[in-house]
């Protein structure tokens, strides 16, 4: 039995680039056992890759990445496999596959995985259905539901297996209020009731530290502050309180870097006068 | 001269890169194929999504293809009273010829082009990264399957479209233009040989179906997750694989029929 207080996720001096951006420049940072923790960050700092990262599908630079004592880069394909079925990702636009309702979109990890009689299958899939509310959407295929209803059959079918860990890609984006509380609600619940660990990445502040025990907040390619909510409304950083109160300038300056202003628009004179 | 050098070599580059990536994912899912044989029911369902709906323009196309070829081979024939050997003109050009290239054609425009938008769409809706993180084999559950079908269905079309090609021109042959019937069927069946023009049309469609399929799956997987990005593959997919249907065609005839 795996120590209740251990930390599922360590990653150590992460590198990684895409063509020549550098997106995370010696990255640390641990995901506590059986806990929400939510990785925060302003968009394009590379929240989603850290998932994509973390679940294999990218391969660091440099640098470690164990998940359940497991260094992902160095898995077999194979073992890779085995370890993603401890795993449930929820993306943010759902993913379910297109072709198959409700129903057979829950139950396809099941007839993927295992050997399951059918009668078995249906019941463990209308019970992971009733727990995210959709038990009534059985028979519906993915382009009838909407975008709250999707990320909960996709939530569905993430859990079917019994992952120890799920991650949520921007799970609260483009949610109304109402499918936004159903999302929290379910999350917050799934953790207790199923004892798993979740991995959030948004940067929908507000409901984020709502359920979260956890924060990490990274920018330009580090961590720049991690603790527990209180800690992070505490924090000193100057630019953690730009990001937590959306100031619209301060260390994220409004202005990108440019030329000095006034000799810009000079310029722009000379060059319509040639 | 120097920038028109540098964008060849650039070109080149591209073009090997390509060439390379397109290697390792056909090696990647002739490794999967071994999972989608153990599974023929994901085949089958591709085989019925790629061919039997390229079915109806195979057919029609066929029948047209033969009925025109019947009308000119005649006027050419009859001017030389050799308007018996209509039904060997007629067949030997579908079997050796139109029946593979044209099915394949076909073939490329309607299902090749189908299978990029699909796994293009896959792909831009993150259901191929769904898969891989569902620890299911995207390789074996959906490139390998469609690979098979498409190597599956092909020769099965090229035989319809050449059978109702045939059909077509003894129509037109005999129906419109009063050649005999038994000549037009016995000079043909005399003319036309199983081994040397048969199966040799056959394994065209087969390698047709094999390169064609290759390709539209390789550009659905290798596109630019965005609508303009599927698009472009698309077209990709329906210009890359009429030219390598053509192509193709040209080195299998030289190789078979003149060595």
């Amino acid at each position: 039995m795996s120590d209740p207080n251990s930390t599922l996720v360590k990653i150590r001096d992460l590198h990684f680039s895409r063509g020549s951006k550098a997106i995370f420049k010696g990255l640390s940072a641990d995901v506590p056992r059986g806990k929400v923790t939510t990785i925060l960050g302003p968009s394009g700092t590379g929240k989603t890759t850290l998932l994509k990262l973390i679940g294999g599908q990218e391969k660091p630079r440099s640098g470690r990445i164990e998940v359940d004592g497991e260094h992902v880069a160095g898995l077999s394909r194979k073992n890779l496999f085995s370890l993603r079925k401890k795993m449930g990702m929820l993306f943010q636009s759902g993913a379910l596959l297109t072709d198959l309702t409700v129903f057979d979109n829950v139950a396809f990890p099941l007839r993927e995985h295992t050997e399951l009689p059918e009668s078995l299958i249906h019941k463990l899939v209308l019970m992971r259905l009733h727990a995210v509310g959709l038990r009534g959407a059985r028979d519906l295929m993915p382009a009838e539901l909407s975008g709250g209803m999707a990320r909960r059959a996709a939530l569905a079918r993430a859990l079917v297996m019994d992952p120890m860990m799920i991650l949520y890609d921007e799970p609260f984006t483009g949610q109304d209020p109402i499918s936004m509380g159903v999302l929290l609600e379910l999350i917050s619940t799934v953790n207790k009731a199923l004892g798993l660990t979740s991995l959030i990445v948004s940067h929908d502040l507000g409901e984020a530290l709502s359920i979260s025990d956890h924060v990490i907040v990274i920018s330009a390619g580090v961590v720049v502050e991690s603790g527990s909510p209180d800690q992070l409304h505490n924090s000193e950083s100057a630019w953690v309180q730009q990001f937590l109160n959306g100031r619209p300038d301060g260390p994220v300056p409004f202005q990108l870097s440019a030329p000095n202003y006034a000799e810009d628009l000079a310029s722009d004179e000379e060059r319509l006068s040639v | 001269m120097f920038n028109a050098a540098r964008s060849m070599g650039e070109w080149t580059l591209a073009v090997l890169e390509t060439l390379g990536r397109a290697s390792v994912f056909l090696a990647q899912t002739l490794l999967g194929m071994g999972a989608a044989v153990r599974r023929f029911s994901l085949v089958i369902k591709q085989v019925y999504a790629s061919g039997v709906r390229t079915l109806s323009i195979v057919l029609v196309s066929g029948l047209f293809v033969g009925m025109v070829l019947a009308l000119q081979g005649y006027n050419t024939l009859v001017q030389f009273g050799a308007e018996e050997s209509l039904g060997v003109v007629v067949a030997l050009t579908l079997v050796r010829e139109l029946g593979p290239v044209v099915a394949g054609l076909l073939f490329a425009g309607r299902a090749g082009s189908a299978l990029t938008a699909e796994i293009g769409l896959m792909k831009s809706t993150e259901q191929l990264s769904g898969l891989e993180m569902m620890a299911v084999d995207p390789f074996q559950r959906i490139f390998a399957p469609r690979l098979l079908a498409g190597f599956l269905a092909l020769p099965m079309l090229a035989a319809m479209f050449t059978a109702v090609g045939v059909l077509g021109g003894h129509l037109v042959a005999v129906d419109l233009l009063s050649v005999d019937a038994g000549v037009f069927w016995s000079r043909m069946q005399g003319a036309v040989g199983f081994y040397t023009d048969v199966l040799s049309g056959l394994l065209k469609a087969v390698v047709f179906g094999f390169v064609v399929t290759w390709i539209a799956i390789f550009e659905g997987w290798d596109c630019v997750p965005t609508p303009e990005g599927v698009a472009n593959a698309t077209t990709r997919t329906v210009v890359k694989s009429s030219l390598a249907v053509l192509g193709l065609d040209f080195v299998m005839t030289a190789v078979m029929f003149t060595v």
